[in-house]
């Protein structure tokens, strides 16, 4: 209990400190030959400050991953128009040279993917994997990497890490590539960290075993953590403040207490009543949004989830009301996205922060 | 806003929300083969390898039409010394060679003979090839041993070996170049169908099929052989270019087709070997020949290795 | 449609009895030896009421996928009888058996893979009937697959449609319309949504429970997913490295889960809900999951249980026992873990019996708690 109470205790507000990460209004676009380009992600803003987890939530195809993607400087030049302002410590990413992002990524931020097995080179031990970061960003000599390395894999939680350096990548369980890949990642304590839905691909014991790990790592170093997550139950259970995302936009933000007792977007509340959960009982009826994500307009028609969406009227058309629907503070420390929000939290539990109504 | 206007618009937001979940409205569905041919019509590889084979095909189809002479006529004999060849001339665009025949009439002709080669033996190749590969890949077991042991006896020989043999036992013509290169063709085929439709076998559609009770023979023939396919149409593409170039490489070892009466360009370029010192773009224009068309080949079955590819279907 | 009579046999319509499936592990340079078998399912008996629903769940590598194939001899037993209605399909010829399929079928994860991606829907959903020489003439045939399209929630234009034309969640229903469309009366899904995106998967399981309404089919429902499995399970079994552990009514199983390993997954599975995840009590295991080539000893979760005692759970096999109503489970101590005598070790005692570490450990965990004796249970929170 302790340690919730602590990790609760983190700063909540990115007001009071410098944040670590600051996107602004970052857009991405795909163009292919032949075809018409996709704009994958439109206009995003937020902020990491350090020791603090946001979570950026949402389907396959709302343009979470590649977002992250984007922030790392990890996408391909051909095809991809990026605008907008990522900044890292203050120091502008976008437009930034190749050699520069490169000496950022393991050294300031570092990136955990989903699988772990194709992250990893599976032709090298993972001792030279990780001793690797280490020479290059850290300037060790290969005696000194080695030590550090085994140290590292020790606190990810690895056992027996010495051998564990002489293994490759296949011989280790999912969970195992997952921690010797955060292992990679902490190497030169980066300010930042991007996980894209680490979890996914592993079993849920292992994934308790992970999340306690990256939870444990927030409150020790200060990292700032971007989870990137399909799954609002592990947002709910490591994020202090979660960015829900639909068709490459924000659409609501908020503390996770308030979002999740009081969802605001009728797409939030949707998914809230359509997961089922462990503590309900058989047969608790799931009100499924209807659709899928391809039912998506362009934002510049309306509101993207006007088609799947309950509340959804008229002015939720741009050519009906006449301009496209705004991301605009929704009481404290809130932000919506929606013409016609809901009110009554459409699944059962108490609201924790009363008022906030505008 | 009246209410009139905002009842019309109400219908606005409820047809689209009736669109949701729905398939997208409009005509037929369409299949992989379309959909993959829409992307090979975008693809400028394709149409570059497209337009080159096709510009060959129809050099080969309208020779007699397309040639300014006759190809045997040994036209410009006389002016031909040792040492010296006439070159490039009013009525010859591309000069004579050492029998004083027109080379650009040789070059139009000889593509009916190297592209009826590389199609044939390919053909060939490829039909025994996958009759060896279905066989392997849909019983297995001990017919796949058997098989597959067959076809690496055949891999084990080599090409040229072959060829000669074969060469020896049906005589030295056309007939035997074609057999020649479609045995060596074989193996490529058997392996390839076969690997494909082993791990088609495995794959879930399969699965489903046998889960639903269809029987073995038809999810094997119905199923599992044309979506093993797709590797095999890209690799007889790309066979066909090595064809023309291994039938070429055959004639110019003199184990091509005899028959003088029909300019091949593997041939041409053996006989301008004798003349390479002072006649050398004799050589160069069938070689140029031989690589553009195996280029085309080589352009097409790449592309329609990408088009075809399961990855970019969307 | 032919409706085959049912035989008016009461009691359970599958019964699996003993069943085991082992893979051989083949090595050798030129001639094949076998040296030795992974035990993906190593001796599984339950049994699936008419019209009700079983909820298998486990991790990756238990083996539930393997039972599951192994009902409807996708994948062939080693051992064990497998009764459907009376009958034992595990030991049918090829052409019988083909035609019981007709009676039990199968719905994928992938549904898109699941599906020949060279047929159009009105071929997927005509071939079964096809193969089983039902539906009639052309026109009888066309109005069953409009029946079925109108039964999943698809329009009739879909009828001319690949599946890659489709999204995911309407894939699954062609899945689930193919797997209906010879009216069966055992339907095993596995993982039917695991693929989905959550805010599809509510339709998907809502489609299957109608069905299994309006059809009154009989579900074996096979899934990683805890919630999943409570809210579409009468009743449900849980696998761990091919046996299982526990079977219970899903109500009587989420609230009072009697094996440590029960414990140890519904502790793990995150609920959208801070307040209740902020307050939880956390089972962390170690390490992972043991081969099932050369599975522990004694109880085969022994290397990973905060409740493990010497030696018993070393050397002896719990059997599966009734310990509630309907409720059964395999561990020696389950009733003094449910009375509280017996308490869990930290993941880190555990870790550290075994030989394993396991990190960092949860935040409900007191730092030092690595006092008393290993032997001794000590007072976890």
């Amino acid at each position: 209990m302790n340690g919730s109470t602590a990790f609760s205790a983190a700063p909540r507000h990115a007001a009071s400190t410098t944040p670590v990460l600051e996107v602004e209004d970052l857009s991405v676009r795909f163009t292919r030959r032949g075809e018409a380009g996709t704009q994958a992600v439109d206009g995003v803003s937020f902020s990491v400050a350090p020791g603090e987890t946001i979570g950026l939530v949402g389907e396959s195809g709302c343009g979470k991953s590649v977002t992250s993607l984007a922030v790392m400087g990890l996408l391909p030049k051909r095809g991809v128009q990026v605008a907008g302002s990522v900044r890292l410590d203050g120091q502008e990413l976008l437009g930034a040279g190749d050699r520069a992002l490169r000496k950022l990524r393991g050294a300031d931020m570092a990136m955990v993917f989903q699988d772990p097995l194709s992250s990893l080179n599976p032709t090298v031990t993972i001792g030279v994997q990780v001793t690797e970061v280490l020479k290059e960003h850290r300037g060790m000599s290969g005696k000194e990497a080695t030590e550090e390395a085994a140290d590292l894999l020790d606190r990810v939680g690895i056992p027996d890490p010495r051998r564990r350096l002489g293994e490759y990548p296949h011989q280790l369980s999912g969970g195992m590539r997952q921690r010797a890949l955060i292992a990679m990642a902490l190497a030169c304590s980066p300010r930042l960290l991007i996980a894209d839905e680490p979890t996914t691909a592993l079993d849920v014991t292992i994934q308790a075993q992970i999340l306690e790990l990256l939870r444990e790592l927030v409150q020790g170093s200060g990292t700032a953590l971007v989870m990137i997550t399909h799954d609002l139950g592990v947002v709910a259970g490591l994020c202090d403040r979660v960015h829900v995302m639909y068709a490459g936009r924000i659409i609501e933000t908020a503390d996770r207490g308030d979002l999740f007792a009081r969802p605001r977007h009728p797409y939030t509340g949707g998914l809230l009543a359509s997961v089922p959960r462990l503590d309900t009982t058989r047969g608790t009826p799931l009100t499924p949004i209807r659709g899928s994500a391809r039912d998506a307009i362009p934002w510049a028609q309306g509101c993207a989830f006007a088609p799947r969406c309950d509340s959804g009227r008229d002015d939720c058309l741009t050519e009906v009301a006449g301009s496209t629907v705004p991301l605009e503070s929704d009481g404290a420390g809130r932000e919506l996205r929606c013409r016609h929000p809901l009110t009554v939290p459409p699944v059962a539990g108490s609201p924790t922060t009363p008022g906030a109504d505008r | 806003m009246t209410a009139a206007l905002g009842s019309t618009r109400r219908d606005k937001i409820d047809e689209l929300a009736a669109r949701a979940g729905q398939v997208p409205a409009g005509g037929g569905g369409v299949s992989l083969a379309r959909s993959a041919f829409r992307r090979l019509r975008r693809d400028p590889v394709a149409i570059i390898g497209a337009v080159i084979v096709v510009a060959f095909l129809l050099v080969a189809a309208l020779a007699p039409w397309l040639a300014p002479r006759d190809p045997l006529e040994q036209a410009l004999l006389s002016e031909v010394r040792q040492g010296s060849i006439p070159g490039s001339r009013e009525g010859f665009p591309l000069g004579v060679d050492q029998l004083g025949r027109d080379v650009l009439s040789r070059l139009i002709y000889g593509s009916r003979q190297s592209l009826l080669i590389g199609v044939v033996s390919t053909v060939l190749g490829a039909v025994a090839g996958m009759a060896l590969g279905v066989l392997a890949g849909a019983f297995g077991g001990w017919v796949d041993t058997v098989v597959m042991r067959f076809v690496d006896i055949l891999l084990s020989i080599p090409g040229l070996l072959m060829a000669i043999s074969i060469s020896v036992l049906l005589g030295q013509n056309q007939y035997a170049l074609m057999i020649a290169i479609a045995v060596t063709q074989v193996p490529v085929f058997a392996r390839l169908l076969r690997g494909s439709m082993l791990s088609q076998r495995d794959s879930d559609y399969a699965l489903a099929a046998k889960a639903l009770g269809v029987k073995r023979s038809r999810i094997v023939l119905g199923h599992v052989l044309p979506n093993s396919l797709s590797p095999v149409i890209v690799q007889a593409t790309l066979s066909l270019a090595t064809a023309i170039i291994e039938a070429a490489a055959l004639s110019f070892l003199g184990l091509g087709d005899p028959d003088i009466s029909r300019p091949e360009w593997g041939a041409m370029l053996s006989s301008a070997q004798a003349v390479l010192s002072f006649a050398p773009m004799l050589a160069v224009y069938p070689a140029l020949c031989i690589i553009v068309v195996a280029l085309g080949f080589t352009l097409l079955g790449e592309s329609l290795r990408e088009a075809l590819d399961p990855k970019f279907r969307r | 449609m032919t409706t085959e009579p049912t035989s008016p046999a009461s009691g359970p319509l599958l019964q699996v009895q003993g069943l085991q499936v082992h893979f051989p592990i083949r090595r050798g340079l030129f001639v094949d030896r076998t040296v030795g078998h992974v035990r993906a399912v190593d001796g599984v008996d339950l049994s699936i009421d008419r019209g009700t629903t079983y909820g298998l769940v486990g991790e990756s590598g238990c083996g539930k996928s393997t039972l599951g194939r192994a009902i409807l001899r996708l994948t062939e037993p080693t051992a064990g009888k497998v009764l459907f209605d009376g009958t034992d399909v595990a030991s049918l010829k090829p052409e019988p058996m083909r035609h019981m399929r007709r009676r039990m079928q199968m719905v994928f994860q992938d549904p898109l893979g699941s599906l020949d991606p060279r047929q159009d829907v009105e071929s997927l959903l005509a071939e079964p009937l096809h193969a089983h020489g039902l539906g009639g003439d052309k026109p009888a045939i066309a109005r069953r697959l409009r029946e079925l399209l109108d039964a999943v929630g698809l329009p009739e234009a879909a009828l001319r449609r690949y599946p890659h034309e489709f999204s995911g969640g309407q894939r699954q229903r062609i899945g689930i319309a193919r797997a209906i469309t010879v009216e069966p009366d055992l339907l095993i899904a596995d993982e039917p949504v695991s693929a989905l995106d959550v805010s599809v998967q509510a339709q998907v399981l809502n489609l299957l429970e109608e069905l299994q309404e309006r059809l009154g089919l009989t579900y074996l429902v096979i899934a990683h997913d805890l919630a999943v499995v409570r809210h579409i399970s009468d009743v449900v079994g849980v696998m761990y490295l091919g046996s299982l552990v526990e079977q219970a009514p899903a109500d009587a199983l989420y609230e009072a889960p009697l094996h440590p390993y029960t414990r140890a997954l519904m502790s793990a599975v995150p609920v959208p809900d801070p307040v209740l995840e902020d307050s939880r009590e956390r089972i962390l295991l170690s390490g992972d999951l043991p081969s099932p080539a050369n599975p522990p000893s004694g109880c085969r979760f022994h290397t990973r249980c905060p409740w493990r005692q010497e030696t018993r759970c070393d050397d002896e096999v719990p059997v599966l026992r009734e310990l509630a109503p309907l409720h059964l489970v395999s561990c020696h101590w389950a009733e003094d873990i449910r009375d509280g005598r017996l308490l869990p070790k930290s993941a880190d005692e555990v870790a550290a019996i075994q030989g394993v570490s396991v990190g960092p450990t949860g935040a409900d965990q007191p730092v030092d708690s690595m006092i008393g004796g290993v032997d001794e249970p000590v007072e976890f929170r």
